[in-house]
């Protein structure tokens, strides 16, 4: 594998995948995941 | 025009918590994500994604694609999640409720939906059999042969629409559907939440596996390295950046009521902008992997067989139900690839089929009071017998290949450029998004969101669907490939997707109930706390 296409691939992996990690990073510490107020069992 | 209606209280005697527990809702904010990501990834993401790709500068693409995603993407989807959170409404109750003349957007959004629900869960009933195939291998040493003849039985397109039912694509639609009417019968968290978590993680684990299977075959270096090498003259390309627009925007399943619909079950407490963020790089992510997974196999398959990877590079269909079997005939341990591979496809299909859906029965629900059961019933009935009676006989491949050019190119970007464009220049409704947004999110998005949404996200689209109008004027569709009668390619194409405006303004002439609300509704006290 040419050192071109390996760096373009590494590139992308960190930059696609180290922004999913920030993004929930952020988000977690923003607001803590709650139930919402909204309850089931309506729906129906 | 004015921009909205005050919050206010519903007119009948029902608060506005009712009304919002009667609808249903995810019960909390990771079921709202995952649902969305569920949506998000679909097969767009496996069988699309690594071939536009590598067709459009390879490494280089990822240049405008990962600024598609943050100009386009991203800004879009969170103008869904908006227009959801703010009116609590499904697609045309959340136009309706934004502005009174809208309410036929929100109807073309769910015609939409329901046209791409009836040849989806034909996709799916393919990979299901498929996956039953991958045991044995059933496909024999020409799996492009089988596909077409022992499997679909495919009709010469020359002669239309064909009435010859074959029992193989009709007994595993009819169990796709009654499954999906399984699902969407048991509500919003308990059905179409649940799917979603419960599905993604396994879909995660099962195309890991699949990745580090194919990463160890032989060749699979040479294919990444097709896939990865950068044509740098390709930037300069428009039709490459207009691919990349294109990809990210099918690939989020944004703009056709999805995201609006979804965002109307959550509580108003969620981080919306945070939770965008999320949903737009997971689904980049997990097509990223599928991009790795795919040309590895692909590579395998080239050096098995002296060929080029660009000789078998291929998309869609042709790449699942014809290159897959080669590599599954070829490569060690290929059945589990192939079970690995199939029930990928028909866990991706099956949220985002789900979601497709709940556009659907949520705006019937909405505008006609009806039980949970009741909807999904007048939604899934009429679409299993229209999708068995088009796409369980032998001209099946040909209409879902037309239908699915056309509602996607001419129906999904259509709507979505027009309805942002009245959004944003029309109605004016873009000050209040902005401030409901900043409300409720942990990333402050005044100055950068709106520029966006009115300028760069419309051109973008505007651009890439104004180059496949013109491309589509100026070429026979299906040629050179195949050669689809006329009147074919005019009712299942351009006559769908002119049916599905002319349906969505005809529904939106039909009066609400008395009680509805049409104003943006009132925070309800307990939440307001």
């Amino acid at each position: 594998m040419s050192a071109t296409a390996l760096i373009m691939m590494i590139v992308a992996m960190v930059v696609i995948w180290g922004g999913l990690g920030l993004a929930v990073v952020n988000l977690v510490r923003a607001t803590p995941s709650s139930p919402s107020p909204i309850d089931e069992p309506g729906d129906l | 025009m004015s921009t909205q209606s005050p919050a206010s209280q519903p007119p009948s005697g029902a608060t506005q918590a009712d009304i919002e527990k009667k609808r249903g809702s995810f019960s909390s904010r990771n079921v709202f994500i995952f649902a969305a990501i569920g949506s998000a990834v679909g097969l767009g993401n496996i069988w699309r994604f690594p071939k536009e790709a590598f067709d459009n500068g390879g490494g280089a693409f990822m240049v405008p694609y990962i600024i598609a995603l943050l100009t386009a993407g991203i800004p879009f989807l969170l103008l869904d999640y908006v227009m959801g959170h703010r009116t609590r409404g499904s697609a045309p109750l959340a136009f309706a409720r934004t502005h009174g003349k809208t309410e036929w957007l929100g109807w073309w959004q769910v015609g939409i939906c329901f046209v791409i629900a009836v040849y989806y869960a034909a996709i799916l009933a393919w990979s299901l059999r498929y996956t039953i195939f991958s045991f044995g291998k059933d496909w024999g040493d020409d799996p492009g042969t089988f596909f077409g003849g022992d499997f679909l039985h495919a009709s010469d397109p020359a002669k239309g629409v064909s009435t010859d039912f074959v029992a193989g694509l009709l007994i595993p639609l009819v169990l796709v559907w009654v499954a999906v009417l399984v699902i969407m019968a048991l509500g919003v968290q308990k059905g179409v939440g649940a799917t979603s978590v419960i599905f993604i993680p396994i879909l995660v684990l099962a195309f890991l596996v699949l990745v580090v299977r194919a990463l160890f075959l032989p060749g699979a270096v040479d294919g990444l390295e097709a896939l990865f090498t950068p044509d740098w003259g390709a930037l300069s390309d428009t039709g490459v950046w207009a691919a990349a627009y294109a990809q990210i925007f099918f690939s989020l399943s944004i703009g056709f009521g999805i995201m609006i619909t979804y965002s109307s079950y959550v509580g108003r407490k969620v981080d919306l902008t945070g939770s965008g963020l999320v949903v737009g790089f997971a689904n980049s992510s997990f097509e990223l992997l599928c991009g790795i997974g795919v040309f590895s196999a692909l590579g395998f398959m080239a050096q098995a067989q002296g060929l080029q990877i660009s000789e078998v590079a291929a998309g869609g269909p042709g790449l699942a139900f014809v290159a897959f079997p080669t590599i599954i005939n070829e490569a060690p341990a290929g059945v589990l690839i192939g079970i690995l591979f199939f029930a990928s496809l028909i866990l991706a299909g099956i949220t985002s089929l789900v979601s497709i859906l709940e556009v659907v029965i949520s705006a019937i629900r909405d505008k006609f009071d009806m039980s949970r059961i009741g909807a999904t019933l007048a939604v899934l009935v009429p679409a299993t017998v229209i999708s068995v009676f088009f796409f369980s006989t032998t001209s099946a491949l040909h209409v879902l290949d037309i239908v699915d050019n056309f509602i996607n190119k001419f129906g999904i970007l259509f709507v979505a450029v027009v309805s942002m464009v009245v959004l944003v220049w029309i109605v004016r409704a873009l000050p209040d998004f902005v401030d409901h947004l900043e409300g409720s999110g942990s990333i402050r998005i005044r100055g950068w969101w709106p520029a966006l949404v009115a300028v760069i996200t419309p051109l973008a689209l505007a651009f890439v669907l104004v180059s496949d109008f013109i491309d589509t004027l100026e070429t026979k569709y299906g040629l050179p490939d195949t050669d689809y009668p006329d009147w074919m390619v005019n009712t299942f194409g351009w006559g769908l997707v002119a049916a599905v405006i002319v349906i969505g303004v005809l529904a939106s002439l039909v009066k609400w109930r008395p009680d509805t609300n049409l104003s943006i509704p009132a925070i309800p006290e307990e939440e307001n706390q």
